[in-house]
């Protein structure tokens, strides 16, 4: 069985299809989280307090709202939780916004305080709890900036070590493309993020510089071997040869990761939503996004009268 | 090819029964629970609280500058000379001085003033004496002031720390909770991570974390009075930087008071040797402690000077007992603090396992119940097993006889993966599952890699050996690019990640290298064996 046996689409050709393509997703999530819906935080990032809780019958929203609110916490959201594919879950959210680092667990008793004596419906059992003060968001915040900053760096060194300066530019330019879009995604579709999603979107970086890096090998390859050929030329022929590895590989890994978003249950339902758009984003992106950008790059060289030199040899055996 | 093959092959076994072991050892007791002694569960699997607690150590600096103001006036008395702490109460106050950018070293700061103009030498010699090594002593023209020295400072917060985790971890072996994490935390020097499987309510633990008792016995100046207001009142409504007022009982009953104290204690918390609870003449439950030869040959100091004055046990901040010294006291004492039989138990036990020299907040909580954990493990699994069935199954139908090779190699990278965390004891988190689960998508891609690589050797007409040969150079390269670039981002994740994200860090690395084996190694120490069996310029089912 094979699905690409020998495909000879002209990838550059259709670039201002892509340029498009990734304007409109970007800014559609660069404006919402300008204007819309901001980028939404989770409790890690925000700070307060986030109780699970789990009702033993269906439990009637404005019930459990009317029931805070009698104890004086008006301001808590409620939020009723799917569960895993869509399957009704008995589970409700409960969200206070940050108080002091003195206040620390004072949110969390009296909301269980207040379940226990306002809401007569059925019984309930905490799942989960949550509480961030102002000090660790504002230092989970920083760490997760750091991290998803010194990765970008990280693979920028080692492109530039193991190819050339550009090609490890261009990468990092279709990674933070891919980061841009699944944090946008988040923003539209007013998703938190968390501490999970801030991994999933560290591995989605190294996924999609994965993709990339088996294109750019064959540009390498390909460039050594054949010295006349035009460079959009070359990469169009890589790409193509690449192809079938890569909608394979795409198209399993992302099933595995379709996988954990159905079946993996609520709490990683966040960190796996992140991956399934990642590593839809992250396959395009290698195409559309990073091998475009070097001949873009060695065009506007040639266009300044300087030497066409996108490297060829260096590293290739 | 053919010589080695055996040798291959016997690797690969040894490696298989090696992990095999690493999983589940020599099965005694069942599978499950061997399983179970070797791999650890994270928290968010397994249950339990989660803290991040922050120990405000700039309150042990304060106090210990305070200490050597009240040495100092002690020391200067003869020249008429005071020392003070003009920034005390900024210091004193932990929410101000926990914020960034406030001056510790400016709230550590001792201000000398008096003596007549020849005794100013004598002065300054006691202040470069060795007691105060640890300051920087300036002339200021109309007296001195001396600085804590940033490495005094550093000290004692790190001093601080360590004796914080230690009675904590104390206290909490006390409880019984198993397999407790107490250890330092973050990139801070004031942070501490708590971890207590099994432990579901937070009040639980902010007991252990707030009965922590701060005692120390101070000064007192004066009569008591009803409240704070007319304290400061009767003062002159301006409190000295060296004093304070504090409310509270006299352990006889009746309405709370409150007492102008000298800021710096006489003993506190580390002070301390042991502690008992026992009952005094009239049948009340009090507590008898002794002191520390240290801070024994201190209190004698105090008390035999200021026989008939007051002095006062302040507990977290509340008086408990105010009590008149009617002679000096070495190193043994007793607190009559209107404590129940309970309370003077639990007190005493607290102050025996040591006293935390300073307050501790928590900044971080979380809480996995009991369901929670378990349903975690029951969807993680699930996940993974449904995911590589779907790879597998693919697979085998896409590459036919080369799907086995896959898939073999599929498994021996799980194995290995589980092996390896049963050897290192790492701890399965939830994210770690989810670490898994995208090894075995990514893992596949190397063995896709190499095969359509096959295939396009096989395509140009080179024969099955040649193909194999060529598709594995080629393919190398970019399994060894892809490789380190994801493991580079792994490895961030591990140093800036917490708790459970760094276990999905630890199980996608140990995937990816194990990968590097199974996928290279492995298949084609398979491929070869077929085609050793197999008649020369026979055709690869790939």
């Amino acid at each position: 069985m094979e699905f690409f046996r020998s495909s000879n689409i002209d990838w550059l050709g259709k670039k201002w299809y892509f340029l498009g393509f990734s304007l409109i997703f970007s800014v559609a999530g660069v404006f919402s989280m300008l204007l819309w819906h901001g980028v939404p935080r989770g409790v890690d990032f925000k700070g307060g307090t986030r109780i699970t809780v789990e009702f033993a019958s269906a439990p009637h929203e404005d019930h459990i709202r009317a029931a805070l609110s009698a104890a004086g916490l008006s301001s808590a959201g409620v939020q009723r939780i799917s569960g895993a594919n869509g399957k009704a879950a008995n589970d409700v959210e409960i969200a206070l916004p940050e108080t002091s680092d003195a206040a620390h667990d004072a949110g969390r008793a009296q909301v269980e305080n207040a379940l226990q004596a306002n809401y007569h419906d059925s019984t309930f059992t905490v799942q989960q709890v949550d509480i961030v003060g102002p000090t660790a968001g504002k230092q989970l915040t920083r760490q997760a900036g750091f991290a998803v900053l010194y990765s970008l760096i990280g693979m920028l060194i080692y492109l530039w070590f193991r190819f050339e300066l550009i090609y490890g530019v261009a990468a990092v330019v279709a990674v933070f493309h891919d980061t841009l879009i699944t944090v946008g995604a988040f923003s539209l579709t007013n998703q938190e993020i968390t501490l999970t999603v801030i991994a999933a979107i560290l591995t989605l970086v190294g996924y999609s510089m994965n993709d990339t890096i088996v294109v750019f090998d064959r540009i390498r390859e390909n460039l050594a071997l054949s010295r006349r050929e035009t460079l959009s030329s070359v990469v169009n022929r890589s790409i193509n040869q690449t192809l079938s590895r890569t909608v394979l590989t795409s198209g399993l890994t992302f099933l595995t990761v379709l996988c954990l978003y159905l079946f993996g249950g609520e709490v990683l339902h966040g960190f796996s939503f992140a991956l399934v758009i990642g590593i839809l984003i992250g396959t395009y992106s290698s195409i559309a996004v990073a091998a475009p950008m070097l001949v873009a790059y060695q065009d506007w060289r040639q266009a300044r009268g300087k030497r066409v030199s996108l490297p060829a040899a260096k590293g290739a055996r | 090819m053919g010589k080695n093959l055996g040798t291959r092959l016997a690797i690969i076994i040894g490696v298989l029964l090696v992990f095999a072991y690493g999983i589940v050892g020599i099965p005694h007791g069942g599978l499950k629970q061997s399983i179970a002694d070797r791999i650890h569960l994270g928290l968010d699997l397994q249950g339990g609280i989660h803290l991040v607690l922050k120990v405000h150590v700039t309150e042990a600096v304060n106090a210990e500058t305070d200490r050597d103001v009240q040495r100092l006036n002690t020391e200067l008395a003869t020249y008429t000379a005071t020392a003070t702490k003009p920034n005390a109460a900024d210091a004193a106050d932990s929410e101000k001085s926990s914020q960034q950018g406030f001056d510790v070293a400016k709230a550590n700061m001792i201000q000398i003033a008096g003596g007549s103009a020849n005794q100013q030498s004598d002065i300054r010699g006691v202040l470069n004496g060795q007691e105060y090594a640890n300051y920087d002593v300036n002339s200021t023209g109309s007296g001195y002031t001396m600085v804590l020295k940033q490495q005094a400072i550093r000290d004692t917060e790190s001093r601080t720390l360590d004796v914080s985790i230690e009675t904590i971890r104390e206290r909490i072996d006390k409880l019984g909770t198993l397999e407790p994490v107490v250890e330092k935390y973050g990139l801070g020097d004031d942070q501490i991570l708590l971890e207590l499987p099994g432990v579901f309510d937070p009040a639980k633990v902010e007991q252990i974390i707030e009965t922590t008792p701060k005692l120390a016995i101070h000064e007192v100046i004066g009569n008591p009075y009803p409240d704070p207001t007319q304290a400061l009142a009767a003062i002159g409504g301006v409190l000295p930087p060296d004093e304070e007022i504090v409310t509270g009982g006299n352990g006889m009953g009746g309405p709370d008071q409150s007492w102008v104290l000298k800021r710096a204690s006489v003993v506190e918390g580390t002070d301390f040797r042991d502690a008992q609870p026992s009952t005094d003449e009239n049948g009340r439950p009090d507590i008898r402690f002794s002191l520390t030869t240290d801070a024994g040959e201190r209190f004698y100091k105090y008390t035999s000077s200021n026989v008939g004055n007051a002095m006062a046990v302040v507990l977290d901040n509340r008086v408990r007992e105010v009590a008149t010294i009617n002679s000096a006291i070495r190193d043994d004492g007793q607190i009559t603090g209107g404590f129940t039989q309970e309370q003077a138990e639990s007190l005493s036990q607290a102050l025996r396992s040591g006293s935390i020299p300073a307050t501790i907040t928590q900044i971080e909580t979380r809480v996995v119940g009991p369901s929670l954990g378990s349903q975690s493990i029951h969807d993680g699994v699930m996940a993974s097993v449904i995911g590589m069935l779907v790879v597998m199954v693919f697979m085998l139908v896409y590459y036919k006889g080369a799907g086995i090779n896959a898939d073999l190699a599929l498994m021996l990278n799980l194995l290995i993966l589980l092996g390896f965390m049963g050897y290192t004891h790492s701890t399965l988190t939830l994210p770690g599952i989810a670490g898994v689960i995208l090894t075995i998508g990514m893992g596949v891609d190397s063995n896709v890699l190499i095969f359509e690589r096959i295939r396009e050797e096989l395509r140009s007409g080179k024969n099955s050996a040649a193909a194999l040969q060529d598709g594995f150079n080629h393919a190398w390269i970019t399994i060894v690019d892809t490789h380190v670039t994801t493991v580079v981002s792994a490895g961030i994740l591990f140093l800036f990640g917490t708790g459970p994200v760094k276990g999905f860090a630890v199980t996608l690395t140990l995937g990816l290298l194990a990968n590097i084996f199974t996928a290279v190694f492995v298949s084609r120490t398979i491929f070869d064996w077929l085609l050793s069996k197999k008649e020369r310029g026979a055709a690869l089912s790939i």
